[in-house]
């Protein structure tokens, strides 16, 4: 109070010159409110900022991974299926083929052997055939001989003359039915 | 005290520059003084019990000190010195927030009434010997000596005789005003508002003592101006803290842009 009275005596003390004690105090408290929070809250509060950013980013992240995965995996079943569609299809396609092969092929067998049967058949027929007619041939002959040679009462032993005059006969016989059965 | 001394007078004496300087508590240690290291010890405490074990999802007085802290970051750091630069700068700018908030507000607090800033000291030493040199000392960083000057003295898509008038009023701007204006405009805010908030208390204490009948009932009016003129010293405290960090920071941006 005596101070007071004693500078409000002297004149108002002037308020825009600075106190030497007021700038080194100032400055040396904010340098160390400075240091405090530069060395201490900062650094907390920007790690539990890039802590959180992280914690969203990351479930963010994994979410977008998931999803890619889940993409990918759709594709390849998706590719793997039209795979198997197309593999498929070919397969059938070249069972399709081949039994159209076979099948020709067991019809062309099919008609070799009935040609190879019918061909033997017929060889066989026309065998039978011309042993018969020689056989009946050489029946014929001896038998009409006999006859003969009953009824001439000639016994015809020459062989070469008899079968010849057979044969003759025959031959002569065939000519003759021949054109009457034409 | 200022009631005995008026009660001695028995005249009004209105509030003055005296009123700033009171008495030192004890040795040279002056009321000021003290709050400026009480300031420093909350900020320290706050922001040191805020983060000591943060969690992702915050707490209410973490929540809390983080809104501090995402302003002095985000709004006045961020938005100034670029989102490129301005992380190294976020413990200056928060500090600089904090410190000339806390001391302000010290005015409108019971029983400490007294905004620090009101000495022009405390600003002076903040403008001129913090930020003043890191600001010119990130450019020269940034630009090299010449490489700023020109950068800060000679502004691009100006007409070459512009510069017989705009390099000496740049120069004088940036290198001598800056510091200047940055530490009066807080100085000269708290020291007007603590003088208005003296002068409506001390009227009203003198209309109600020595005040005749009816003119004690006039000392209602100065007591309400006293609390209305509070509520507006407690805006234009945050505000200049604001704009004090808000400037520190723009002027670190802009000595540090490239565009400019």
């Amino acid at each position: 109070m005596l101070n007071t009275i004693v500078l409000a005596a002297e004149g108002e003390p002037n308020p825009v010159l600075p106190h030497t004690s007021e700038i080194i105090l100032g400055l040396v408290a904010f340098l160390l409110l400075l240091f405090v929070l530069w060395k201490f809250a900062v650094p907390r509060f920007e790690a539990a900022y890039k802590e959180r950013s992280e914690k969203i980013e990351g479930g963010i992240k994994k979410a977008e991974i998931a999803q890619a995965e889940a993409e990918k995996a759709l594709q390849t079943y998706t590719a793997q299926l039209a795979e198997a569609r197309a593999e498929s299809a070919r397969i059938r396609d070249d069972a399709r083929l081949e039994a159209e092969q076979i099948k020709e092929e067991l019809r062309v067998q099919a008609q070799e052997e009935a040609a190879r049967i019918v061909a033997q058949g017929q060889a066989q027929l026309e065998a039978q055939r011309a042993q018969i007619v020689a056989e009946l041939r050489a029946d014929l002959g001896r038998t009409a001989v006999e006859l003969a040679s009953r009824i001439v009462g000639e016994s015809l032993e020459d062989q070469a003359r008899r079968s010849g005059t057979v044969d003759r006969f025959l031959d002569e016989l065939d000519a003759v039915s021949a054109p009457a059965n034409n | 005290m200022r009631a005995l001394w008026l009660a001695e007078g028995g005249e009004f004496v209105p509030p003055g520059a005296g009123d700033f300087f009171l008495p030192p508590i004890f040795g040279s240690v002056t009321k000021p003084m003290v709050l400026i290291v009480l300031s420093v010890v909350i900020i320290s405490a706050f922001f040191l019990l805020a983060s000591r074990r943060m969690q992702i999802v915050p707490g209410r007085f973490q929540y809390f000190a983080e809104s501090v802290y995402d302003f002095g970051r985000n709004n006045i750091a961020r938005e100034q010195i670029g989102s490129k630069d301005f992380l190294p700068f976020v413990p200056l700018i928060l500090a600089l927030f904090t410190f000339v908030l806390v001391n302000n507000i010290f005015g409108i607090i019971p029983i400490i009434q007294f905004p620090s800033f009101s000495h022009i000291g405390f600003p002076l030493a903040l403008s001129l010997l913090v930020v003043y040199p890191v600001y010119h000392g990130m450019g020269f960083k940034r630009h090299g000596f010449i490489g700023y000057f020109k950068h800060q003295l000679f502004p691009p898509n100006v007409p070459k005789p512009i510069y017989i008038l705009l390099t000496p009023i740049e120069l004088f701007t940036k290198f001598i005003m800056n510091p200047i204006t940055l530490a009066i405009r807080v100085f000269a805010a708290m020291f007007a508002g603590h003088l208005i908030l003296m002068v409506f208390a001390i009227a009203g204490e003198f209309l109600l003592i020595e005040g005749s009948g009816a003119l004690k009932g006039v000392s209602v009016v100065a007591f309400a101006f006293n609390i209305a003129m509070t509520f507006v010293e407690a805006l234009i405290m945050v505000i200049q803290a604001y704009i004090f960090a808000l400037l520190s920071a723009n002027y670190i941006g802009q000595a540090m842009s490239s565009d400019h």
